[in-house]
């Protein structure tokens, strides 16, 4: 029978199966063609409505989703909880009840607290995308990050990745840690042992507190950034020695005898997880996964709309 | 159910023999012609003329494409099956050119309609006609006609027009599959 999308919702990696991702890799190679177009838009979403509904800050994230929507031709509303009636102390589901009740037939969440897109999808009657829900998920992030590997080293089983840096705080590890899994690759975890949450391997990954061994071990480094505004306590004496064992520069780099592919899902910090050199290097794809942003997040649009009946 | 053969290898042989000649006398050396095959079954057709009409003119740089027209279609999000898309392969601006569209059955128009829609992406072509390989007459939802047609026949609304290539079956053959009810 033709190839579907299983979920009807996009709520994290672990929902979702390898078919899933590879259906939506296949779609996004379409997008990819028309985004590079003279003309960029195609009529696919005319008569959709997607809500962007954002507690918490973004920008790369919030700009590709709505480049996306824009290229499929679908209305979109803008909604950010700084400036809206949250603050006058409206509880979640009522808040999307209310856009809803003006006929949206999507919503894209971003949210400080992990779990919320999941408490939404039951009780609201709409597709809902989760855009990171506290250091939980962000699945449309894991799957143009596993795109931008399949693109530059042709495919992703077999590969092995290192994500380097604050994976206690961080969303974006946990989702790339089940998406790298189920397309095959091997997956290890970097930082200092209070940024690495306890029982990790049991997520089936390999953990190193040696910058230098790990980077010697991977095909591809994805170095996460230092989530400053998620750390209550301090996790590491200084920037400065964060930096200095767990930075990557030019010399690391050097020492290496291979060459690797630099990953970052931005905002980067420079200077602090990666330097200048580095991330604007040939070595680094950090602009490619910027623009696969968008493609892969068109075709999770599409998937999902057509779903619908 | 019951299957009836319209055309198999041998007479498709000279049908497409004949479409080529056709495009030929209207369209001279293709030098500002292209060929362009509507994904996914359009396309099997579109290569096949695409290389014999090379072979008659002895010309080898004659444009040609394969258009998809999945994020065009009217009934996305009206049906209950997914559409998923296919690969579009245009690598030059259909601006100012003669445009040949090819597909395999012509039923209601709604394919070509979108693939109208699809082309005007790539520019504004000078020309567009429209060849298929079968035409199933007196079923069209929308004002379109073929331009060239390799063989017309009359269907039931329930019948199917199965089209299949020794690319994606065993034989090159045409069948029409009648349901009784």
């Amino acid at each position: 029978m033709s190839k579907q999308f299983s979920q009807s919702h996009l709520l994290g990696i672990k929902d979702i199966t390898r078919k899933d991702i590879e259906l939506v890799f296949e779609t996004a190679d379409n997008f990819k063609a028309i985004i590079n177009r003279p003309i960029k838009k195609v009529p696919s979403l005319r008569d959709v409505t997607i809500a962007n509904v954002f507690f918490e800050n973004s920008t790369r994230t919030r700009i590709s989703f709505e480049l996306a929507q824009k290229r499929l031709s679908a209305d979109i509303v803008n909604f950010s909880a700084s400036s809206s009636s949250v603050s006058k102390g409206e509880t979640l589901i009522d808040t999307v009840n209310n856009i809803l009740a003006m006929k949206v037939d999507m919503v894209v969440m971003r949210h400080p607290a992990p779990g919320a897109c999941m408490f939404l999808a039951k009780h609201v009657k709409a597709s809902i995308i989760n855009a990171g829900d506290g250091t939980h998920e962000h699945p449309t992030q894991a799957i143009l990050d596993a795109y931008s590997i399949r693109e530059k080293l042709k495919e992703v089983g077999g590969k092995k990745v290192v994500i380097v840096g604050d994976i206690t705080h961080s969303r974006v590890a946990l989702s790339n840690i089940y998406c790298l899994q189920k397309l095959g690759a091997e997956v290890m975890v970097c930082g200092p042992s209070t940024l690495i949450p306890k029982h990790i391997e049991t997520l089936g990954v390999k953990v190193e507190h040696d910058l230098m061994k790990a980077l010697q071990w991977c095909d591809v480094a994805n170095m996460l950034r230092i989530q400053m505004e998620r750390q209550d306590i301090k996790y590491f004496p200084s920037l400065r020695e964060y930096s200095m064992l767990f930075g990557l520069d030019k010399a690391k780099l050097d020492r290496l005898n291979k060459e690797i592919v630099i990953m970052h899902p931005g905002p980067i910090n420079r200077g602090v997880e990666i330097t200048s050199d580095v991330a604007d290097s040939k070595h680094s794809i950090i602009l490619d996964q910027v623009e696969n942003g968008v493609a892969t997040r068109m075709a999770v649009l599409y998937l999902l709309a057509g779903k619908q009946d | 159910m019951n299957a009836r053969t319209i055309l198999e290898k041998k007479q498709l042989d000279i049908t497409i023999d004949r479409l080529c000649f056709e495009l030929i006398e209207k369209h001279g050396d293709f030098s500002n012609t292209a060929i362009i095959g509507l994904q996914p079954r359009g396309i099997f057709l579109s290569r096949k003329i695409h290389q014999r009409i090379a072979e008659i003119t002895k010309s080898t740089n004659i444009l040609y494409g394969e258009l998809d027209i999945s994020f065009y279609r009217d009934d996305f999000r009206r049906g209950n099956e997914q559409i998923i898309p296919s690969e579009m392969n245009i690598n030059f601006t259909v601006q100012d050119k003669n445009i040949v569209i090819i597909d395999d059955v012509l039923y209601t128009g709604r394919s070509i309609r979108s693939a109208l829609d699809a082309l005007t992406d790539f520019g504004r072509p000078k020309t567009v006609e429209l060849l298929v390989l079968v035409d199933r007459r007196y079923s069209r939802h929308l004002p379109i006609q073929p331009d060239y047609t390799g063989i017309a026949v009359d269907t039931r609304a329930n019948d199917k027009v199965k089209v299949e290539w020794k690319e994606n079956a065993k034989n090159d053959n045409v069948h029409i599959i009648t349901n009784q009810s």
